[in-house]
Protein backbone atom coordinates (compact mmCIF):
# COMPACT_ATOMS: atom_id res chain seq x y z
CA UNK A 1 0.00 0.00 0.00
CA UNK A 2 1.30 3.58 -0.70
CA UNK A 3 1.01 6.34 1.96
CA UNK A 4 1.43 9.92 2.11
CA UNK A 5 3.07 12.13 4.60
CA UNK A 6 1.07 14.85 6.29
CA UNK A 7 2.37 18.19 7.40
CA UNK A 8 0.24 20.41 10.12
CA UNK A 9 1.12 23.45 11.05
CA UNK A 10 0.32 24.30 14.98
CA UNK A 11 -0.07 28.19 15.69
CA UNK A 12 -1.22 27.38 19.07
CA UNK A 13 2.25 27.83 21.56
CA UNK A 14 3.88 24.73 23.68
CA UNK A 15 5.02 24.69 26.76
CA UNK A 16 7.95 22.58 27.04
CA UNK A 17 9.43 20.78 30.03
CA UNK A 18 12.28 22.96 30.21
CA UNK A 19 10.50 26.17 31.02
CA UNK A 20 11.05 27.33 27.41
CA UNK A 21 8.29 27.86 24.18
CA UNK A 22 7.57 27.11 21.36
CA UNK A 23 5.22 29.43 19.54
CA UNK A 24 4.49 27.89 16.64
CA UNK A 25 5.91 24.26 15.12
CA UNK A 26 5.16 21.91 12.48
CA UNK A 27 4.01 17.70 12.98
CA UNK A 28 4.63 15.75 10.20
CA UNK A 29 2.82 12.22 10.60
CA UNK A 30 0.98 9.22 8.49
CA UNK A 31 -1.71 7.40 9.26
CA UNK A 32 -2.53 4.06 8.14
CA UNK A 33 -6.72 2.31 8.26
CA UNK A 34 -9.54 3.93 8.71
CA UNK A 35 -10.38 5.80 11.73
CA UNK A 36 -13.67 4.58 12.34
CA UNK A 37 -17.27 6.44 13.45
CA UNK A 38 -17.04 6.54 16.95
CA UNK A 39 -13.28 6.97 16.77
CA UNK A 40 -12.54 4.34 18.77
CA UNK A 41 -10.22 2.01 16.92
CA UNK A 42 -7.44 4.83 16.94
CA UNK A 43 -4.04 3.82 17.79
CA UNK A 44 -0.92 6.39 18.45
CA UNK A 45 2.44 4.46 17.47
CA UNK A 46 6.15 6.59 18.73
CA UNK A 47 8.95 6.00 17.27
CA UNK A 48 12.27 5.35 18.71
CA UNK A 49 15.57 7.20 18.94
CA UNK A 50 16.84 6.93 14.94
CA UNK A 51 12.79 6.77 13.74
CA UNK A 52 10.44 8.41 12.33
CA UNK A 53 6.33 8.88 11.39
CA UNK A 54 7.37 6.69 8.26
CA UNK A 55 6.46 3.35 10.50
CA UNK A 56 4.54 1.45 7.54
CA UNK A 57 3.66 0.80 3.96
CA UNK A 58 5.52 2.63 0.99
CA UNK A 59 6.36 6.07 -0.33
CA UNK A 60 5.64 5.99 -3.89
CA UNK A 61 9.09 5.51 -5.86
CA UNK A 62 10.42 4.01 -2.67
CA UNK A 63 11.31 0.42 -2.55
CA UNK A 64 12.04 -0.40 1.08
CA UNK A 65 8.57 0.06 3.43
CA UNK A 66 8.53 2.13 6.92
CA UNK A 67 10.53 1.24 10.09
CA UNK A 68 7.97 -1.52 11.25
CA UNK A 69 6.05 -2.43 8.41
CA UNK A 70 6.54 -6.37 9.55
CA UNK A 71 4.32 -5.20 12.49
CA UNK A 72 1.29 -2.61 10.98
CA UNK A 73 -0.73 -3.40 7.99
CA UNK A 74 -3.41 -5.55 6.81
CA UNK A 75 -3.85 -8.75 8.64
CA UNK A 76 -0.37 -7.87 10.55
CA UNK A 77 -0.78 -7.84 14.35
CA UNK A 78 -1.61 -4.51 14.34
CA UNK A 79 -4.12 -4.71 11.93
CA UNK A 80 -4.87 -2.08 9.91
CA UNK A 81 -7.62 -3.58 8.73
CA UNK A 82 -9.56 -2.53 11.63
CA UNK A 83 -7.37 0.11 13.27
CA UNK A 84 -6.51 3.26 12.76
CA UNK A 85 -3.20 4.07 13.22
CA UNK A 86 -1.35 6.90 13.66
CA UNK A 87 2.35 7.68 13.62
CA UNK A 88 4.36 10.93 13.83
CA UNK A 89 7.87 12.46 13.71
CA UNK A 90 9.04 13.56 16.76
CA UNK A 91 9.70 17.56 17.88
CA UNK A 92 13.11 17.53 17.76
CA UNK A 93 13.52 15.53 14.79
CA UNK A 94 15.10 15.69 11.49
CA UNK A 95 12.04 14.28 9.16
CA UNK A 96 9.50 17.08 8.59
CA UNK A 97 8.55 18.21 12.59
CA UNK A 98 9.81 20.66 13.90
CA UNK A 99 13.62 20.52 14.98
CA UNK A 100 17.29 21.78 15.05
CA UNK A 101 17.20 22.00 10.77
CA UNK A 102 14.03 23.95 10.74
CA UNK A 103 13.84 27.17 10.42
CA UNK A 104 13.23 29.41 13.21
CA UNK A 105 10.76 31.75 12.30
CA UNK A 106 12.33 34.77 14.89
CA UNK A 107 15.87 34.22 13.25
CA UNK A 108 14.91 33.22 9.85
CA UNK A 109 18.33 30.82 10.46
CA UNK A 110 18.23 27.15 11.25
CA UNK A 111 17.57 26.08 14.82
CA UNK A 112 20.59 24.30 14.68
CA UNK A 113 22.15 23.91 19.00
CA UNK A 114 19.51 26.74 19.50
CA UNK A 115 16.56 24.60 19.42
CA UNK A 116 15.39 23.85 22.85
CA UNK A 117 16.07 20.53 24.44
CA UNK A 118 12.78 18.58 24.62
CA UNK A 119 11.69 15.56 27.21
CA UNK A 120 9.35 12.40 26.59
CA UNK A 121 6.86 14.22 28.40
CA UNK A 122 6.86 17.29 25.85
CA UNK A 123 6.62 14.52 23.04
CA UNK A 124 3.42 13.37 24.62
CA UNK A 125 2.28 16.85 24.92
CA UNK A 126 2.34 17.50 20.88
CA UNK A 127 1.34 13.98 20.37
CA UNK A 128 -2.11 14.75 22.50
CA UNK A 129 -2.25 18.36 19.78
CA UNK A 130 -2.18 16.00 17.20
CA UNK A 131 -4.64 13.63 19.21
CA UNK A 132 -7.27 16.78 19.40
CA UNK A 133 -6.41 18.05 15.53
CA UNK A 134 -8.33 14.29 14.93
CA UNK A 135 -10.39 14.70 17.55
CA UNK A 136 -10.02 11.86 18.89
CA UNK A 137 -11.04 10.93 22.58
CA UNK A 138 -8.67 7.55 23.54
CA UNK A 139 -6.20 6.01 21.64
CA UNK A 140 -7.77 2.44 21.82
CA UNK A 141 -3.47 1.54 21.90
CA UNK A 142 -0.25 3.66 22.04
CA UNK A 143 2.71 1.31 21.14
CA UNK A 144 5.95 1.37 21.26
CA UNK A 145 9.54 0.07 21.62
CA UNK A 146 12.23 1.66 23.50
CA UNK A 147 12.06 5.09 23.58
CA UNK A 148 8.72 4.65 22.31
CA UNK A 149 7.83 2.20 24.43
CA UNK A 150 8.52 4.89 27.20
CA UNK A 151 6.25 7.87 25.67
CA UNK A 152 3.90 4.98 25.51
CA UNK A 153 4.46 4.86 29.84
CA UNK A 154 4.16 8.17 29.95
CA UNK A 155 1.16 9.08 27.83
CA UNK A 156 -0.53 6.11 30.42
CA UNK A 157 0.87 8.57 33.28
CA UNK A 158 -0.18 11.98 31.92
CA UNK A 159 -2.95 11.68 30.27
CA UNK A 160 -5.11 8.99 32.50
CA UNK A 161 -8.39 8.93 30.69
CA UNK A 162 -7.00 8.77 27.22
CA UNK A 163 -5.01 5.90 26.95
CA UNK A 164 -7.22 2.03 26.88
CA UNK A 165 -4.16 -0.01 26.51
CA UNK A 166 -0.64 1.00 26.52
CA UNK A 167 2.34 -1.07 24.91
CA UNK A 168 5.63 -0.87 26.15
CA UNK A 169 8.29 -2.89 24.03
CA UNK A 170 11.81 -3.09 25.31
CA UNK A 171 12.11 -0.03 27.43
CA UNK A 172 12.96 0.98 30.86
CA UNK A 173 11.07 2.81 33.37
CA UNK A 174 14.83 5.05 33.38
CA UNK A 175 18.18 4.89 32.44
CA UNK A 176 20.62 3.18 34.06
CA UNK A 177 24.27 5.38 34.75
CA UNK A 178 25.28 2.68 32.09
CA UNK A 179 23.38 4.03 29.29
CA UNK A 180 23.70 7.36 30.09
CA UNK A 181 27.60 6.54 29.76
CA UNK A 182 27.08 5.00 26.41
CA UNK A 183 24.75 8.35 25.45
CA UNK A 184 27.64 11.11 26.55
CA UNK A 185 30.10 8.94 24.57
CA UNK A 186 27.92 9.39 21.87
CA UNK A 187 27.31 12.84 22.01
CA UNK A 188 30.92 13.40 22.87
CA UNK A 189 31.72 12.20 19.32
CA UNK A 190 29.56 14.42 17.50
CA UNK A 191 30.85 17.75 19.31
CA UNK A 192 34.14 16.79 18.97
CA UNK A 193 34.17 16.94 15.66
CA UNK A 194 35.38 19.78 13.88
CA UNK A 195 32.55 20.01 11.66
CA UNK A 196 29.70 20.24 14.45
CA UNK A 197 31.17 24.04 14.86
CA UNK A 198 29.66 24.69 18.17
CA UNK A 199 26.26 22.76 16.97
CA UNK A 200 26.07 25.44 13.69
CA UNK A 201 27.33 22.99 10.96
CA UNK A 202 24.08 24.53 8.86
CA UNK A 203 24.98 27.66 8.32
CA UNK A 204 28.95 26.86 8.45
CA UNK A 205 27.39 24.32 5.23
CA UNK A 206 29.05 21.75 7.04
CA UNK A 207 28.22 17.88 8.14
CA UNK A 208 29.91 16.04 11.05
CA UNK A 209 30.14 13.13 9.31
CA UNK A 210 32.29 11.37 11.34
CA UNK A 211 31.06 11.94 14.89
CA UNK A 212 27.98 11.06 13.76
CA UNK A 213 29.10 7.97 12.26
CA UNK A 214 30.65 6.81 15.35
CA UNK A 215 27.89 7.84 17.41
CA UNK A 216 25.42 5.64 15.22
CA UNK A 217 28.22 2.83 15.04
CA UNK A 218 28.21 2.70 19.17
CA UNK A 219 24.57 2.93 19.34
CA UNK A 220 24.38 -0.31 16.68
CA UNK A 221 26.32 -2.02 19.17
CA UNK A 222 24.01 -1.58 22.18
CA UNK A 223 21.31 -2.72 19.81
CA UNK A 224 22.66 -6.13 18.73
CA UNK A 225 23.50 -8.99 20.95
CA UNK A 226 26.83 -10.79 20.99
CA UNK A 227 25.37 -13.95 19.75
CA UNK A 228 23.96 -12.29 16.98
CA UNK A 229 27.07 -10.56 16.31
CA UNK A 230 28.60 -13.85 16.41
CA UNK A 231 26.15 -15.57 14.48
CA UNK A 232 26.08 -12.81 11.59
CA UNK A 233 29.61 -12.02 11.57
CA UNK A 234 31.93 -13.93 13.80
CA UNK A 235 35.42 -13.24 12.97
CA UNK A 236 34.82 -13.36 9.40
CA UNK A 237 37.43 -10.88 7.01
CA UNK A 238 36.93 -9.04 4.43
CA UNK A 239 39.57 -10.53 2.75
CA UNK A 240 40.71 -13.98 2.81
CA UNK A 241 43.45 -12.75 5.20
CA UNK A 242 44.73 -10.29 7.87
CA UNK A 243 47.29 -7.76 6.28
CA UNK A 244 48.54 -6.57 9.50
CA UNK A 245 46.83 -3.27 9.02
CA UNK A 246 44.56 -0.56 10.32
CA UNK A 247 41.97 -0.93 7.14
CA UNK A 248 38.67 -2.63 6.94
CA UNK A 249 39.52 -6.02 7.95
CA UNK A 250 36.92 -8.01 10.04
CA UNK A 251 33.55 -8.07 8.56
CA UNK A 252 31.95 -6.42 11.63
CA UNK A 253 33.85 -3.51 11.21
CA UNK A 254 32.69 -3.18 7.59
CA UNK A 255 29.62 -3.55 8.43
CA UNK A 256 29.89 -1.35 11.00
CA UNK A 257 31.34 1.66 8.98
CA UNK A 258 28.61 1.22 6.27
CA UNK A 259 26.27 1.76 9.03
CA UNK A 260 28.03 5.04 10.19
CA UNK A 261 27.67 6.31 6.53
CA UNK A 262 24.24 5.08 5.75
CA UNK A 263 23.21 7.09 9.07
CA UNK A 264 24.88 10.62 8.36
CA UNK A 265 22.81 11.04 4.84
CA UNK A 266 19.33 10.64 6.18
CA UNK A 267 19.76 11.81 10.01
CA UNK A 268 21.10 15.31 11.59
CA UNK A 269 23.90 15.60 14.39
CA UNK A 270 21.73 17.82 16.64
CA UNK A 271 18.54 15.71 16.18
CA UNK A 272 20.86 12.74 17.75
CA UNK A 273 22.20 14.83 20.85
CA UNK A 274 18.34 15.86 21.42
CA UNK A 275 17.10 12.22 21.59
CA UNK A 276 19.87 10.83 23.97
CA UNK A 277 19.12 13.45 25.92
CA UNK A 278 15.25 12.73 26.03
CA UNK A 279 16.24 9.29 27.14
CA UNK A 280 18.64 10.71 29.68
CA UNK A 281 15.88 12.37 31.53
CA UNK A 282 13.11 9.63 31.72
CA UNK A 283 12.22 8.85 34.99
CA UNK A 284 8.46 9.28 35.38
CA UNK A 285 8.19 7.08 38.24
CA UNK A 286 10.63 10.00 40.12
CA UNK A 287 7.98 12.42 38.85
CA UNK A 288 6.10 14.13 41.85
CA UNK A 289 3.00 12.37 43.40
CA UNK A 290 3.43 9.38 40.48
CA UNK A 291 1.67 6.57 42.52
CA UNK A 292 -1.12 9.36 43.04
CA UNK A 293 -1.43 10.17 39.29
CA UNK A 294 -0.34 6.29 38.03
CA UNK A 295 -3.41 5.48 40.27
CA UNK A 296 -5.66 7.37 38.46
CA UNK A 297 -5.10 5.85 34.72
CA UNK A 298 -7.36 3.51 33.60
CA UNK A 299 -5.07 1.94 30.80
CA UNK A 300 -4.43 -1.34 31.08
CA UNK A 301 -0.62 -2.38 30.03
CA UNK A 302 1.14 -5.08 28.25
CA UNK A 303 5.01 -4.97 28.85
CA UNK A 304 7.11 -7.39 26.34
CA UNK A 305 10.98 -8.09 27.18
CA UNK A 306 13.81 -9.64 25.02
CA UNK A 307 16.20 -12.24 26.92
CA UNK A 308 19.30 -11.09 25.06
CA UNK A 309 18.53 -7.24 25.13
CA UNK A 310 21.20 -6.14 27.20
CA UNK A 311 20.52 -2.16 26.58
CA UNK A 312 16.85 -2.28 28.06
CA UNK A 313 17.39 -6.28 29.24
CA UNK A 314 14.40 -7.92 30.64
CA UNK A 315 14.71 -6.89 34.23
CA UNK A 316 14.26 -3.56 33.21
CA UNK A 317 10.83 -4.19 32.08
CA UNK A 318 10.67 -6.09 34.90
CA UNK A 319 10.54 -2.86 36.96
CA UNK A 320 7.89 -1.66 35.50
CA UNK A 321 5.41 -4.41 35.81
CA UNK A 322 6.53 -4.67 39.75
CA UNK A 323 5.63 -1.25 39.64
CA UNK A 324 2.03 -1.56 37.95
CA UNK A 325 1.27 -4.43 40.10
CA UNK A 326 1.77 -2.74 43.16
CA UNK A 327 -0.52 -0.15 41.76
CA UNK A 328 -3.15 -3.05 41.17
CA UNK A 329 -2.72 -2.03 37.08
CA UNK A 330 -4.23 -4.34 34.82
CA UNK A 331 -0.82 -5.59 33.38
CA UNK A 332 0.44 -8.32 31.14
CA UNK A 333 4.03 -8.96 30.95
CA UNK A 334 5.93 -11.51 28.40
CA UNK A 335 9.78 -12.46 28.00
CA UNK A 336 10.46 -13.50 24.24
CA UNK A 337 13.34 -15.77 23.77
CA UNK A 338 15.53 -14.06 20.85
CA UNK A 339 19.18 -13.23 20.08
CA UNK A 340 18.17 -10.11 18.18
CA UNK A 341 19.32 -7.79 20.84
CA UNK A 342 17.59 -4.45 21.76
CA UNK A 343 16.85 -4.22 18.25
CA UNK A 344 14.97 -7.50 18.78
CA UNK A 345 11.42 -5.04 18.72
CA UNK A 346 12.18 -4.65 15.53
CA UNK A 347 12.36 -8.16 14.08
CA UNK A 348 9.80 -10.75 12.97
CA UNK A 349 9.90 -13.27 15.94
CA UNK A 350 6.40 -15.72 15.83
CA UNK A 351 5.82 -15.85 19.88
CA UNK A 352 6.17 -11.78 20.05
CA UNK A 353 4.05 -11.45 16.61
CA UNK A 354 1.97 -13.90 18.35
CA UNK A 355 1.28 -12.04 21.63
CA UNK A 356 1.13 -8.31 19.62
CA UNK A 357 -1.79 -9.68 17.71
CA UNK A 358 -3.72 -11.69 20.50
CA UNK A 359 -3.26 -8.78 23.28
CA UNK A 360 -4.40 -6.58 20.26
CA UNK A 361 -7.54 -8.50 19.15
CA UNK A 362 -8.56 -9.16 22.70
CA UNK A 363 -8.72 -5.62 23.56
CA UNK A 364 -9.65 -4.08 20.43
CA UNK A 365 -12.96 -3.27 22.01
CA UNK A 366 -13.47 -1.08 25.67
CA UNK B 1 -8.80 -33.58 37.20
CA UNK B 2 -7.91 -29.87 36.79
CA UNK B 3 -11.92 -28.97 36.71
CA UNK B 4 -12.66 -30.68 39.63
CA UNK B 5 -10.17 -28.01 41.73
CA UNK B 6 -11.48 -25.09 39.91
CA UNK B 7 -15.10 -25.34 41.17
CA UNK B 8 -13.90 -26.52 44.68
CA UNK B 9 -11.32 -23.24 44.11
CA UNK B 10 -14.69 -21.02 42.87
CA UNK B 11 -16.99 -22.44 45.79
CA UNK B 12 -13.81 -21.16 48.03
CA UNK B 13 -13.54 -17.45 46.85
CA UNK B 14 -14.85 -15.04 48.28
CA UNK B 15 -16.81 -12.70 46.07
CA UNK B 16 -14.54 -9.07 44.74
CA UNK B 17 -10.94 -11.09 46.10
CA UNK B 18 -7.89 -10.55 44.60
CA UNK B 19 -6.46 -13.38 43.21
CA UNK B 20 -3.09 -14.26 42.28
CA UNK B 21 -2.61 -17.69 40.40
CA UNK B 22 1.10 -19.10 40.12
CA UNK B 23 1.34 -21.52 37.02
CA UNK B 24 -1.71 -20.19 35.85
CA UNK B 25 -1.25 -22.09 32.30
CA UNK B 26 -4.18 -21.10 29.71
CA UNK B 27 -5.27 -18.86 32.39
CA UNK B 28 -8.69 -20.17 32.38
CA UNK B 29 -9.11 -20.62 36.37
CA UNK B 30 -8.57 -17.06 36.57
CA UNK B 31 -11.07 -16.19 33.76
CA UNK B 32 -13.64 -18.46 36.05
CA UNK B 33 -12.82 -16.67 38.86
CA UNK B 34 -13.42 -13.31 37.09
CA UNK B 35 -16.65 -14.09 35.83
CA UNK B 36 -18.05 -16.29 38.59
CA UNK B 37 -16.82 -14.26 41.25
CA UNK B 38 -15.71 -10.95 39.78
CA UNK B 39 -12.00 -11.18 40.92
CA UNK B 40 -9.01 -9.48 39.95
CA UNK B 41 -5.17 -10.38 40.13
CA UNK B 42 -2.74 -11.81 38.02
CA UNK B 43 -1.39 -15.39 36.62
CA UNK B 44 2.17 -16.13 36.68
CA UNK B 45 3.28 -19.04 34.04
CA UNK B 46 6.65 -19.35 32.48
CA UNK B 47 5.54 -21.24 29.53
CA UNK B 48 5.30 -18.63 26.22
CA UNK B 49 2.40 -20.85 24.93
CA UNK B 50 0.84 -20.79 27.79
CA UNK B 51 1.40 -16.94 28.04
CA UNK B 52 -0.57 -16.33 24.19
CA UNK B 53 -3.44 -18.56 25.29
CA UNK B 54 -4.33 -17.00 28.91
CA UNK B 55 -3.70 -13.20 26.36
CA UNK B 56 -6.50 -14.63 24.48
CA UNK B 57 -8.34 -15.77 27.93
CA UNK B 58 -8.01 -11.61 28.57
CA UNK B 59 -5.89 -12.21 32.24
CA UNK B 60 -3.35 -10.38 32.90
CA UNK B 61 -0.91 -12.74 32.61
CA UNK B 62 3.02 -12.78 34.01
CA UNK B 63 5.39 -14.41 32.10
CA UNK B 64 8.09 -15.71 34.99
CA UNK B 65 9.15 -18.12 36.38
CA UNK B 66 7.47 -18.80 39.87
CA UNK B 67 11.03 -20.10 41.21
CA UNK B 68 12.77 -16.77 41.31
CA UNK B 69 9.83 -13.61 40.76
CA UNK B 70 7.60 -13.64 43.68
CA UNK B 71 9.56 -10.13 45.13
CA UNK B 72 6.86 -9.04 42.14
CA UNK B 73 4.40 -9.05 44.55
CA UNK B 74 4.45 -7.41 47.88
CA UNK B 75 3.54 -8.38 51.44
CA UNK B 76 -0.34 -9.15 52.00
CA UNK B 77 -1.51 -8.03 48.45
CA UNK B 78 -3.73 -10.37 47.55
CA UNK B 79 -6.41 -12.20 48.99
CA UNK B 80 -5.66 -16.15 47.72
CA UNK B 81 -2.83 -17.55 46.11
CA UNK B 82 -3.03 -20.29 44.45
CA UNK B 83 -0.99 -23.32 42.86
CA UNK B 84 -3.12 -25.25 41.18
CA UNK B 85 -1.32 -29.03 39.97
CA UNK B 86 1.59 -26.93 39.73
CA UNK B 87 3.42 -28.21 43.30
CA UNK B 88 5.56 -30.71 41.83
CA UNK B 89 7.60 -28.41 39.26
CA UNK B 90 8.38 -26.08 41.74
CA UNK B 91 12.17 -26.21 42.84
CA UNK B 92 11.93 -25.50 46.57
CA UNK B 93 8.31 -26.00 47.78
CA UNK B 94 8.92 -25.34 51.32
CA UNK B 95 10.20 -21.66 50.05
CA UNK B 96 7.48 -21.12 47.97
CA UNK B 97 5.09 -21.54 50.12
CA UNK B 98 6.46 -19.14 52.44
CA UNK B 99 6.36 -16.55 49.63
CA UNK B 100 2.95 -17.47 48.79
CA UNK B 101 1.61 -16.77 52.56
CA UNK B 102 3.61 -13.52 52.75
CA UNK B 103 2.27 -12.42 49.53
CA UNK B 104 -1.49 -13.83 50.60
CA UNK B 105 -4.08 -14.10 52.84
CA UNK B 106 -4.75 -17.62 52.26
CA UNK B 107 -3.04 -19.79 50.45
CA UNK B 108 -4.72 -22.80 48.23
CA UNK B 109 -2.67 -25.67 46.96
CA UNK B 110 -4.27 -28.88 44.65
CA UNK B 111 -1.54 -31.54 43.57
CA UNK B 112 -1.62 -35.04 42.17
CA UNK B 113 -1.51 -37.84 45.35
CA UNK B 114 1.88 -39.94 44.60
CA UNK B 115 0.44 -42.00 46.85
CA UNK B 116 -2.68 -43.31 45.09
CA UNK B 117 -2.87 -47.21 45.07
CA UNK B 118 -2.16 -47.28 41.42
CA UNK B 119 0.87 -45.15 41.70
CA UNK B 120 1.64 -47.66 44.48
CA UNK B 121 1.05 -51.09 42.68
CA UNK B 122 2.60 -49.34 39.37
CA UNK B 123 5.78 -49.14 40.93
CA UNK B 124 5.28 -52.57 43.19
CA UNK B 125 4.80 -54.85 40.02
CA UNK B 126 6.68 -52.87 37.37
CA UNK B 127 9.78 -51.64 39.29
CA UNK B 128 9.79 -48.25 37.30
CA UNK B 129 8.81 -44.85 37.98
CA UNK B 130 4.66 -44.31 37.23
CA UNK B 131 3.76 -42.72 34.35
CA UNK B 132 0.18 -41.85 34.09
CA UNK B 133 -2.75 -40.38 31.87
CA UNK B 134 -2.21 -37.47 34.53
CA UNK B 135 1.27 -37.95 34.96
CA UNK B 136 2.42 -38.93 31.55
CA UNK B 137 5.67 -38.53 31.72
CA UNK B 138 8.96 -41.04 31.79
CA UNK B 139 11.47 -40.01 35.24
CA UNK B 140 13.92 -38.41 32.84
CA UNK B 141 12.15 -36.16 31.13
CA UNK B 142 9.58 -34.91 33.43
CA UNK B 143 8.76 -31.54 34.85
CA UNK B 144 7.85 -32.73 37.55
CA UNK B 145 10.62 -33.12 40.03
CA UNK B 146 8.73 -32.90 43.71
CA UNK B 147 6.07 -35.29 43.58
CA UNK B 148 4.71 -36.74 47.05
CA UNK B 149 1.63 -38.15 48.78
CA UNK B 150 -0.82 -36.61 50.76
CA UNK B 151 0.81 -37.70 53.88
CA UNK B 152 4.26 -36.23 52.85
CA UNK B 153 2.39 -33.04 51.78
CA UNK B 154 0.63 -32.62 55.79
CA UNK B 155 4.22 -33.61 57.07
CA UNK B 156 5.48 -30.72 55.78
CA UNK B 157 3.13 -27.99 56.56
CA UNK B 158 3.75 -30.17 60.34
CA UNK B 159 6.99 -29.23 60.46
CA UNK B 160 7.14 -25.75 58.75
CA UNK B 161 4.26 -24.35 60.64
CA UNK B 162 1.45 -24.39 57.57
CA UNK B 163 -1.85 -24.10 58.83
CA UNK B 164 -4.03 -26.66 57.06
CA UNK B 165 -7.36 -24.80 57.38
CA UNK B 166 -9.52 -27.05 55.02
CA UNK B 167 -8.30 -30.23 52.61
CA UNK B 168 -10.81 -32.22 50.22
CA UNK B 169 -9.31 -35.42 48.41
CA UNK B 170 -10.72 -36.09 44.86
CA UNK B 171 -10.62 -39.93 44.28
CA UNK B 172 -11.10 -41.35 40.64
CA UNK B 173 -15.08 -40.91 40.58
CA UNK B 174 -14.41 -37.48 40.58
CA UNK B 175 -16.15 -37.24 44.15
CA UNK B 176 -14.52 -34.85 47.20
CA UNK B 177 -14.09 -37.39 49.82
CA UNK B 178 -13.55 -35.34 53.20
CA UNK B 179 -10.65 -36.53 55.30
CA UNK B 180 -10.19 -40.25 56.21
CA UNK B 181 -7.66 -42.79 56.77
CA UNK B 182 -7.76 -44.46 53.58
CA UNK B 183 -7.57 -40.58 51.80
CA UNK B 184 -3.46 -41.33 50.71
CA UNK B 185 -4.46 -44.66 49.23
CA UNK B 186 -7.83 -43.91 47.65
CA UNK B 187 -7.05 -40.06 46.60
CA UNK B 188 -5.81 -38.91 42.94
CA UNK B 189 -5.12 -35.73 43.94
CA UNK B 190 -5.45 -33.30 46.74
CA UNK B 191 -6.11 -29.97 47.52
CA UNK B 192 -5.36 -27.81 50.76
CA UNK B 193 -6.17 -24.63 52.27
CA UNK B 194 -3.36 -23.02 54.01
CA UNK B 195 -3.02 -19.87 56.63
Amino acid sequence: MFVEEKKIHISKPLELNSGKVLSAYDLMYETYGQLNDDKSNAVLVCHALSGNHHVAGLHKGDEKPGWWDNMIGPSKPINTDKLFVVCMNNLGGCHGSTGPTSINEETNNPYGFEFPIVTVQDWVNSQKVLMDVFDIDKWQFIIGGSLGGMQALQWSLDYPDNVNNAIIIAASPKLTAQNIAFNEVARQAITSDPDWCGGNYIKENKIPKRGLALARMLGHITYLSDESMAKKFGRDLKQDKINFNFDVEFQIESYLRYQGEKFVTSFDANTYLLMTKALDYFDPFNETDFIERMSKSRSRFLVISFTSDWRFPPRRSEEIVKTLIKLNKDVSYACIKSDGGHDAFLMKNDNYFEIMRTYIEANMNG
Amino acid sequence: MARKDFDLITEWVEPDSRILDLGCGDGSLLKLLNKKRNTSGYGVDTSIDKTIKSLDNTINIINADINDHMDFFKDKSFDYVILAQSLQVVDNPVSLIKEMLRIGNEVIISFPNMGYWRSRLYLFFRGEMPVTSELPFSWHSTPNIHLCTIRDFKKMCISNNFQITEEVINNVNGKNVSASLLNNLTGTSAIFRIK
